[in-house]
């Protein structure tokens, strides 16, 4: 994505970090005696709008569909639990440059072997790789086999003796969590806006193309793979944080696949797309779990539904196809909000002029 | 200096299971000329390309590039050694604008992504040149428009703009007046006029005319073999040639 965002992305973006933000001054006046469990909810959809938004640039940026993007999600995890104390928190500031490290080799190392393939292979290979570390860690005692690991104390941020921010307490932990992926989502605009950027997206065209004008793509993707599958580990400490243990499921395929999920329902390559996607999908799954213990069947339905009608996703609503002026909208929108659309071109036209 | 061959094939045969697409070809450009191939559909010619690119291996014979042998080598190498190159299909990135192709073909034989991202004299350098090769290729009212919203013509010309930023030594060229209508293929035709002090060509086309206009040398090539090779004059004077390939006896050689 190169081109600049439109102004109404910025202001929905603003608009939406408002309403999140300023939950715990509403929360209860809302959600009255609820109001602890919905906050326990959005710091998830935080948490996981940051792992949807790192597997986008792999999958929406660079073009490579990886169905094994929850082994960096469950590393960050198991290697917070394994490196905590068991007696005391562990300090943040060594703790998050470790999981960025771990994570990192791991990606390198899987990024060797997986990055010269393509399409279903990339699927398959970064299946495989994601399918071994659950193996792995769900039979190995080291981890805690299927149980997994307990982490007594949340790590704490802390200079010398006074504490930075008290983590433990879930209302700083938000305000943290909401901090880490605002972090996530400036760094991924400024990196995909980038001369990197231009490349990945080049890359993403017509790798062929990029190739021929002298650029040694596995590199490029491989330092695409290595950020992805760092940023993804961060939202997996980050969740280990929050629920106090790492769990074989958070690096198994169903993780995965939801994730990818999310990313196909708030639109792919976008950056920002994913962030809706997590909150919508979440938002989803909590009213669908109300409604009915076959759930998987709706949630299901949703997703087919929302991929005929919103092939961009939920950010195709709000941004324009590359190259194109207006959003293009599924026929049935266009019909639906026909006047709308056919309101705006002028609008667009009258700009010009006064520039 | 000026009489060796700047790319010389000896023996070059690329075969495609029984197919023999391109067979034991000699074939010299010699530097700062326009060499034209000629040849029917399916006579080898885009093989021959591929092969020269390194976009595929030969199957036996030997490529050589300012007197290096280079079969073999990927066709990222060969770009980063000076040979440009350009598809018959086009193949420009929509999503960025016209300079933002060009810098992107620029910038890689310019230090690279990291050189510009550090230094922004680079970078500027990058844009640059990027803007030179526009005005050279008439595209600079362009500029600022994605790829996508150009014409065809303009998006052929785009793609010779690219090839030129990587600045080549050697510009192998797949058709590039391929669907073009006559004025839009005068203009390229100008264009690669205007490009031989300082390039070597090597293109494939099929407008009669342009070849005849703008090739020093031309190789005529007929099921994978080279059929003569030599300069424009005794192309166009050349009997053989004009029985298998300029249609007297059309019916029997076009298969």
């Amino acid at each position: 994505m190169l081109h600049s965002y439109p102004k109404r992305v910025h202001f929905l973006l603003l608009a939406l970090t408002a309403i999140v933000a300023t939950f715990p001054l509403w929360g209860k006046a809302v959600f009255g005696g609820q109001a602890d469990f919905i906050l326990e909810k959005l710091t998830l959809m935080l948490i996981l709008a940051l792992f949807a938004m790192s597997l986008d640039l792999l999958v929406g940026i660079v073009g490579l569909v990886s169905l094994g993007h929850a082994l960096f999600f469950g590393l960050g995890a198991y290697t917070l639990a394994l490196a905590s104390p068991e007696f005391s928190p562990a300090s943040l500031w060594w703790m998050l440059p470790l999981v960025m490290a771990v994570a990192a080799a791991a990606a390198l190392g899987v990024g060797l072997l997986v990055i010269r393939t393509k399409g279903i292979f990339f699927i398959m290979t970064t299946l495989a790789f994601g399918q071994m570390l659950y193996y792995l860690v769900s039979t190995s005692p080291f981890t805690g086999g299927t149980d997994g690991v307990f982490i007594m104390f949340r790590p704490s941020l802390a200079v010398g003796e006074t504490s930075l921010l008290n983590l433990d307490d879930p209302y700083v932990f938000f305000y943290f969590c909401l901090g880490v992926l605002a972090t996530g989502y400036l760094f991924l605009r400024w990196l995909t806006r980038s001369y990197f950027g231009q490349v990945l997206d080049g890359i993403h065209d017509n790798e062929h193309r990029m190739q021929a004008l002298g650029y040694a793509t596995h590199g490029y993707k491989l330092i695409a793979f290595v950020i992805s599958g760092v940023l993804a580990a961060i939202a997996g400490m980050l969740a280990a944080m929050q629920y106090g243990f790492a769990n074989p499921a958070q690096l198994g395929w169903h993780t995965s696949g939801e994730v990818l999920m999310m990313l196909i329902l708030g639109g792919m390559g976008t950056v920002f797309g994913p962030i809706l996607g997590a909150f919508a999908y979440e938002i989803l799954l909590f009213l669908y779990e109300h409604l009915t213990t076959h759930w998987p069947i709706l949630m299901g339905l949703t997703i087919i539904v929302a991929v005929l009608v919103l092939p961009r996703g939920i950010a195709g609503l709000i941004v324009a196809p590359p190259g194109k002026a207006e959003p293009s909208k599924a026929p049935w929108l266009r019909r639906l909000v026909g006047k709308g659309a056919a309101a705006s071109p002028p609008e667009v036209t009258k700009r010009r002029v006064q520039s | 200096m000026k009489h060796e061959a700047i790319l010389a094939t000896r023996g070059l045969t690329r075969r495609f299971g029984g197919l023999v697409a391109v067979n034991d070809v000699d074939f010299d450009v010699k530097p700062g000329e326009i060499h034209a191939i000629l040849g029917p559909n399916g006579a080898g010619k885009s093989t021959l390309i591929n092969l020269l690119s390194g976009e595929i291996p030969p199957s036996a014979g030997e490529v050589c590039y300012r007197g290096k042998p280079i079969q073999g080598k990927s066709v990222r190498q060969t770009a980063r050694l000076g040979i440009g190159r350009s598809h018959q299909k086009t193949n420009i990135f929509p999503r960025l604008n016209c300079l933002q192709n060009c810098e992107l073909a620029a910038r890689i034989h310019m230090g690279g992504v990291f050189a510009s991202w550090r230094s922004r004299h680079r970078a500027r350098e990058v844009s640059r040149r990027a803007l030179e090769v526009l005005e050279t290729c008439r595209l600079t009212h362009r500029a600022h428009t994605p790829a996508a919203d150009m014409s065809y013509g303009e998006q052929r010309q785009l793609q010779i703009a690219m090839v030129l930023a990587t600045a080549p030594t050697l510009m192998l060229l797949d058709e590039p007046m391929a669907g073009m209508g006559r004025e839009e293929t005068d203009q390229v035709a100008d264009l690669l006029a205007s490009l031989t002090d300082r390039y070597t060509l090597v293109l494939i086309e099929h407008d009669m005319d342009s070849v005849f206009r703008l090739a020093d040398r031309i190789t005529v090539m007929v099921d994978g073999c080279v059929l003569e090779s030599g300069p424009t004059e005794q192309i166009r004077r050349s009997e053989k040639v004009r029985d298998v390939y300029l249609g007297r006896h059309d019916e029997e050689v076009t298969a």
